[in-house]
């Protein structure tokens, strides 16, 4: 599904080197993760797949279901079936939640040649899916993440990418700043999106979260690296012994 | 005394190629409104009041031409809406194609054919902009008072059965119009005036509007469209005690205009709103100037102006709220804001706030900003296009002009026209 080779980024401003050769294949069907200290440049891949400004690829390829993303825009990599659920989601001012929503899935829909969803249908659908998510009509009349609490952003990036129906889904530190409650619904909305056709690469500084959703792959990320990849007993030994252990065990 | 000599040739120049409508009640106040452009001279670019926008093409005897747009690609703005249509061509009336001037719980007539010597309006024309030449010069609208061949005289009577439209179409590419419309609203009355049109290639308009205690004014316009077309536009508004007043402007296009908004909140719990939202691409130069005084105790005035520009384009904000002794519990507020959607634009703000009375909450903001990155980035990483995703942004920070249009079916008339012109001028 998901294929990066060697990939090398750097900033475009600064001389500086983040990604120092990734290598990540990502089966449809699979979850894997991606555990790494802070800085290690975890949120910088997922920028740099979904086509953030600011950086500049100086080596390696980024594939999905064969094709290159890195050289697309990126609503065309988005209307490929790449969803990025950010770390920090953007606060919109002005722009209602549910008018955001139809106009992403119309537009991917449009791009992808499919028929446009009617408004009547988009309804039941997003009212449907955030029911599930506990986001109330309030938050989807809202202008998109204005005013709403971390873990409502969470929530609303999860009721995106159930609408928006992505192929590979990245999820970066979706985790971060929930409280267990919280973590759980949105554990399930991921659970509910796995299937056969879709691959997840789930980005975590902590390893509670991936007690709700087993990875099938763990990566731990360091410096810019892959250091070591392993089965989900990998996330229960950062757990326990902290990064430092397996750093210096890589080292 | 160089410059004084210049602006009296410049004043003498214009006057000399208009004529003076003769005879009626207006004559009277025509007259007067000759002595007051004379004595003041007609702007001049050194006048501080016009330090931001050029008054040169505005004052010179001959307007400089301006081209036909063509539009034929867009459905006519608030033809979805039920509305009495009166409409000028080139600032001439044109019979043929306007509605029958007779609706219910209001009488509208033509400044032109009014000519009862004792008419309601005579105790308007005239007044509400005289009044308003202080404490800052009007030159422009006086002249209008003074040579004004046309215009409407709308009284307001009841609940007006439906909006009074008044449709400015331009034909000639030389041409150059003044109309003036004078507008009173009895006690509990309630209307609403249309504008529409770029009226020609030079536009001169004034609307006096006089709101009797507890009489509610609702005005949307929309103007420019051709980009060659120039206008200087004065509002004048007079409010009683509770009454309302809430005016929008969208304009699109257009090299040059200058919009005045002279309100007085004369009598206590009035409300006045005065909005605006502009698109810019290219040779544009807008101008918003408006001049609010509070005489009176416990009003709210709110100011709303949003312009979006770009390929060099320039937005001008002159905003002053005036808070006469005793006018108490006064509740202003002004914002002006522009986009600038590239680094050739600029958008010239001067926010004003004269405060008498010491128990009042007046508020005012300007800012200019580029689009928000983050959120671009966050709208295309949905799969939002660009184009699509720039347009959604700007129409959010057009939105709280927007929204001072009261009724929905307005609003979604100028949101549709907003979006159109967003999506034709697209980098
Ligand atoms: N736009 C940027 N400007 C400056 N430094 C950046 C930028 N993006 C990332 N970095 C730096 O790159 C490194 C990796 O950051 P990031 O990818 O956010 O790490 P992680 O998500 O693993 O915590 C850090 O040192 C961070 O400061
Ligand atoms: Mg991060």
């Amino acid at each position: 599904m998901l294929s990066i080779k060697n990939l090398a980024v750097k900033l475009e401003e600064e001389d500086k080197q983040i990604l120092k050769g990734v290598d990540l294949e990502i089966e449809a069907g699979k979850v894997h993760a991606i555990m790494g200290p802070n800085g290690s440049g975890k949120s910088t891949l997922s920028y740099v797949l979904s086509g953030k400004d600011g950086y500049e690829v100086t080596g390696g390829e980024a594939t999905l279901e064969g094709e290159d993303v890195l050289e697309m825009e990126p609503e065309e990599r988005a209307a490929a079936g790449l969803f990025l659920a950010f770390q920090y989601p953007v606060e919109i001012p002005g722009v209602g939640n549910m008018t955001f929503l139809r106009t992403a899935v119309n537009a991917q829909r449009k791009a992808r040649g499919e028929e446009e969803m009617s408004a009547a249908e988009f309804l039941k659908v997003v009212r449907a899916r955030a029911k599930e998510l506990k986001i109330d009509a309030d938050m989807l009349k809202r202008p998109v993440n204005v005013g709403f609490s971390g873990g409502e952003k969470k929530r609303n990036e999860i009721l995106q990418m159930a609408m928006l129906e992505p192929k590979m889904c990245i999820l970066d530190e979706t985790d971060s700043g929930l409280d267990v409650d919280a973590m759980k619904l949105v554990a399930e909305g991921v659970n509910a999106l796995r299937s056969e056709g879709r691959g997840f690469l789930v980005i975590t500084h902590y390893q509670r979260l991936l007690d709700h959703i087993k990875p099938d792959v763990v990566h731990i990320m360091a410096d810019g690296r892959i250091v070591k990849t392993g089965g989900p007993e990998l996330a229960l030994e950062v757990e326990n012994n902290g990064y430092a252990g397996i750093l210096s065990e890589v080292a | 005394m160089a410059e004084a000599a210049l602006k009296q040739s410049a004043t003498e120049a214009r006057l000399a190629g208009l004529d003076m409508p003769q005879g009626g009640w207006s004559e009277a106040a025509r007259r007067d409104a000759l002595a007051r452009v004379t004595a003041m001279g007609l702007p001049e670019r050194r006048d501080e009041y016009w330090k931001y926008t050029r008054p040169d093409t505005l004052v010179q005897a001959d307007p400089v031409p301006a081209a036909l747009f063509d539009h034929s690609d867009e459905a006519p703005l608030f033809d979805g809406i039920d509305r009495l249509n009166i409409v000028f061509v080139d600032g001439v009336f044109d019979a043929e194609a306007s509605d029958d001037l007779t609706l219910a719980g209001v009488s509208i007539e033509r400044l032109a054919e009014a000519s009862a010597d004792i008419h309601w309006a005579r105790d308007l024309y005239g007044v509400l902009e005289a009044n308003g030449q202080k404490p800052v010069e009007r030159p422009l609208a006086a002249l209008n008072t003074a040579f004004a061949p046309d215009g409407v005289l709308i009284h307001v009577t009841g609940k007006a059965a439906k909006p009074v439209n008044l449709t400015y179409r331009h034909q000639s590419e030389t041409s150059d119009a003044m109309l003036h419309h004078v507008i009173r609203v009895d006690a509990g009355a309630e209307i609403t005036v249309l504008e529409n049109g770029p009226a020609a290639a030079r536009f001169n308009k004034v609307m006096e509007v006089d709101i009797a205690d507890t009489g509610t004014f609702h005005h949307v316009r929309a103007q420019g469209r051709d980009h060659e077309r120039r206008a200087a536009t004065h509002i004048f508004a007079r409010l009683g005690a509770e009454s309302i007043f809430k005016s929008f402007t969208l304009t699109a296009n257009g090299v040059l205009t200058r919009n005045e908004c002279v309100l007085e909140l004369t009598g206590d719990d009035a409300v006045a709103h005065v909005a605006g939202a502009c698109v810019g691409d290219g040779d544009f130069h807008h101008d918003d100037t408006v001049f609010i005084t509070h005489d009176a105790v416990n009003c709210e005035s709110r100011q709303v102006f949003k312009k979006v520009l770009r390929n060099g384009a320039t937005g001008v904000f002159q905003g002053k709220i005036l808070v006469q002794p005793g006018a108490q519990k006064t509740d202003g507020y002004q914002i002006s804001q522009s986009l600038l959607l590239d680094e050739d634009s600029q958008f010239l703000a001067k926010p004003e706030l004269e405060i008498y009375a010491d128990d009042v909450a007046c508020s005012h903001g300007s800012t200019s900003g580029a689009i928000d990155e983050e959120a671009l980035f966050y709208l295309r990483s949905r799969g939002v296009p660009e184009g699509p995703a720039t347009d959604l942004l700007t129409l959010a920070f057009l939105a709280e002009a927007v929204e001072e249009i009261e009724d929905e079916a307005l609003r979604d008339e100028i949101n549709a026209r907003l979006s159109g012109w967003l999506e034709r001028h697209r980098s």
